[in-house]
């Protein structure tokens, strides 16, 4: 594999910086609009963000909460530039996802994004160390180099020297902590997090959370973090909170929400 | 990626192998098989044949005039021309069982068509009254039910005149199954049933410096009868089997059969591990892997069991090849032409379950790496 990843797109994470006025704001996201299509031909609407406004800040974990199906994931989706979208600005770290071609969201995706998933979505054949240096082989690093860094990496997340170990035989806490591992190995600016606790029990999850504010949370950089578990809450910075596709409130301190 | 899921690895290569071996053996006898038929002309090694008009192949015999031989001659370019008797004749062996033997009567005189290689005995004897040479097969057919092997100076009968065997030759093997028997071309007249043209070929050698096909278009358009030279008659006898007889059909049918295997067993394989691995290949796609790196994965790992199933199939079908090749039963030709044909047939079948997944990992939207 190392051998088809290598020769693409230029070396690791060197962004450009934001150079108006927003510089310390890491996401921006202006009246974000994203329908589906939906019923059998496709011909029904489901508007599942009405002209959202969200604003994540430099060096910040950005919580994103609200009811199930309130569009979370696909706010979170579009600003990770996996999922197209009808109308609005986004702009993450300078890049403006909303004037760019779908090969340059590719890149920047390669280079700028780290993705944490509820189900990990670690490759079950490859090693834990495989794993974690996909992401720097698709950025076009040598295969040697990506394994050494990513066995730094699992050493930082507390998994020294289980990369040889195939992922299926670490438990779900574990797994979790090489996908976070992974998230980072190649240092991007935003960490995008889906529900990275729900398939954990409260103590791995509170283990997972550390790391992450830990691990992630780093000037010039920025974490985003949809989630559902209430005792999440007090690792966030900032939370917004969402409801039918449209921001409802945000929080500057975490700890006015209910259910703090 | 497909390399850590062993169940569905080996499976892959099995199907490929599999498909692999089954084209390779199959098309190496039919080879075999037609290469068989030309048996006689390998033999004899004639640089032209002199045939009737009718004549398309060199186990089709319609006699010739014996004053053909003469006209033949006589024209220009034309060193030597001389009859050939080729015939299927019932030889009786001694506990009274028929044995069908192709029997070959060369020219007194020169022996001109003589086989190849004596393993026994001398082909000159066959001046000598009531005299044969037999190949080596021949000896094993022949002595079916003997206490030893036939010999030197052992009889037998054919049509119910003596044979005695003074020389045992290696001759190539005919497709018929039945044993090369060589005697002279008068005595050949004596054994054969007696029919009112007995001349089945006139074989020509031409001038030395003189082109064959030349001088075979000059011996057609002197004598009206119609002429081969050493390759064509070769080719026109293996094209006329080829159209004529059902032999390609079934063996065309065992071989689509292998290609349809190959491409149901690992297309099938391949589409299904794909399928399974959507969720990683989406998480691929979402981390910022092109769709290029993720076809160039797809088509690397399909071509690399592709390889190896070709290389053990083709190595198992040589196996089976180099075991049967002592027997000589059943015929097997592998020529290089033929590793090619398979290898393209392999790679097709590849190609095809490659595209199948392809379509799917184009079409997969990175995005559905966060629905649960
Ligand atoms: N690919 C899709 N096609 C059609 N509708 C979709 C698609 N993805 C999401 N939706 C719809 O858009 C709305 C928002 O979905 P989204 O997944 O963003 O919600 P969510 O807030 O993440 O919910 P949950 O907390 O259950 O994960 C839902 O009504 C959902 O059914
Ligand atoms: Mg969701």
């Amino acid at each position: 594999m190392a051998s088809l990843f290598s020769g693409k797109s230029p070396g690791p994470a060197t962004d450009t910086p934001l150079k108006d006025a927003d510089s310390h704001l890491a996401v921006r996201v202006r009246a974000l609009t994203k329908t589906f299509s939906i019923g059998r031909r496709g011909v029904d609407k489901l508007l599942a963000l009405k002209a959202v406004d969200v604003d994540a800040r430099s060096g910040e974990m950005l919580m994103i909460v609200g009811p199930s199906g309130c569009g979370k994931t696909t706010l979170l989706s579009i600003v990770a530039g996996t999922l197209s979208f009808d109308s609005g600005e986004i702009n993450v770290f300078g890049h403006k996802l909303h004037q760019m071609s779908s090969s340059a969201v590719t890149a920047f995706r390669a280079r700028s994004i780290g993705f944490i998933f509820q189900s990990f979505n670690l490759i079950p054949t490859l090693t834990c160390a495989e794993n974690v240096s996909v992401p720097l082989l698709i950025n076009g690093l040598g295969r040697q180099e990506a394994e050494k860094k990513a066995e730094e990496m699992l050493e930082r997340v507390g998994l020294g020297g289980r990369g040889g170990e195939r992922p299926n035989f670490l438990s779900g806490g574990q797994q979790q902590r090489v996908a976070i591992a992974r998230a980072l190995v190649h240092e991007p600016r935003l960490v995008i997090c889906d529900e990275p606790t729900s398939a954990l029990d409260s103590q791995t999850g509170a283990t997972v959370m550390e790391l992450l504010r830990t691990a992630a949370r780093k000037p010039g950089r920025a974490v985003l973090i949809v989630t559902h578990d209430n005792r999440a809450y007090k690792y966030a910075d900032r939370i917004v909170e969402m409801e039918d596709g449209k921001v409802q409130r945000v929080y500057e301190d975490a700890r006015d929400i209910a259910g703090y | 990626m497909l390399f850590g899921d062993r169940p569905k690895y080996i499976m892959l290569i099995c199907g490929l192998t599999f498909a692999a071996l089954l084209m390779t053996q199959q098309t190496s006898v039919f080879c075999g098989l037609m290469i068989w038929t030309t048996s006689t002309i390998r033999n004899v090694r004639a640089k032209i044949w002199v045939v009737d008009p009718k004549v398309e192949q060199v186990n089709e015999v319609r006699p010739l005039r014996d004053t053909d031989v003469n006209r033949v001659r006589s024209v220009h370019g034309v060193a030597w021309a001389l009859p050939l008797y080729s015939g299927m004749v019932q030889a009786k062996q001694i506990d009274g069982t028929f044995q069908n033997v192709m029997l070959m009567g060369l020219d007194s005189a020169t022996l001109a068509g003589r086989p190849a290689r004596m393993l026994r005995g001398s082909i000159e004897d066959l001046r000598l009254p009531n005299t044969v040479v037999i190949d080596a097969y021949g000896v094993e057919k022949l002595s079916k039910g003997h206490a030893r092997m036939l010999d030197i100076g052992d009889v037998f009968e054919i049509n119910d005149k003596e044979a005695r065997i003074v020389g045992i030759c290696l001759a190539e093997r005919a497709f018929t199954g039945a044993p090369y028997v060589y005697t002279t071309y008068d005595k050949a007249l004596t054994y054969a049933p007696r029919q009112r043209k007995m001349l089945s070929f006139v074989i020509v050698e031409p001038i030395p410096g003189a082109d064959p096909a030349a001088v075979a278009r000059q011996i057609s358009a002197d004598t009206g009868l119609r002429t081969f030279t050493e390759d064509e008659f070769f080719w026109s006898t293996i094209w006329w089997y080829v159209y004529n007889t059902g032999i390609p059909i079934s063996f065309g049918t065992t071989i689509a059969l292998g290609f349809i295997v190959g491409v149901g067993v690992s297309g099938q394989t391949f589409y299904t591990f794909i399928l399974e691995n959507l969720r990683h290949l989406g998480a691929l796609k979402a981390m910022g892997a092109s769709n290029w790196t993720l076809i160039q994965m797809v088509v690397l790992q399909a071509f690399t069991v592709g390889l190896l199933g070709y290389g053990i199939g083709v190595g198992l079908a040589a196996l089976f090849g180099y075991m049967v090749l002592d027997k000589g039963q059943p015929p097997f030709y592998m020529p290089m032409q033929l590793l090619v044909f398979t290898l393209v047939v392999i790679v097709l079948i590849c190609a095809i379950s490659a595209l199948l997944a392809i379509r799917k990992v184009m079409k997969l939207d990175a995005a559905v790496v966060f629905r649960g």
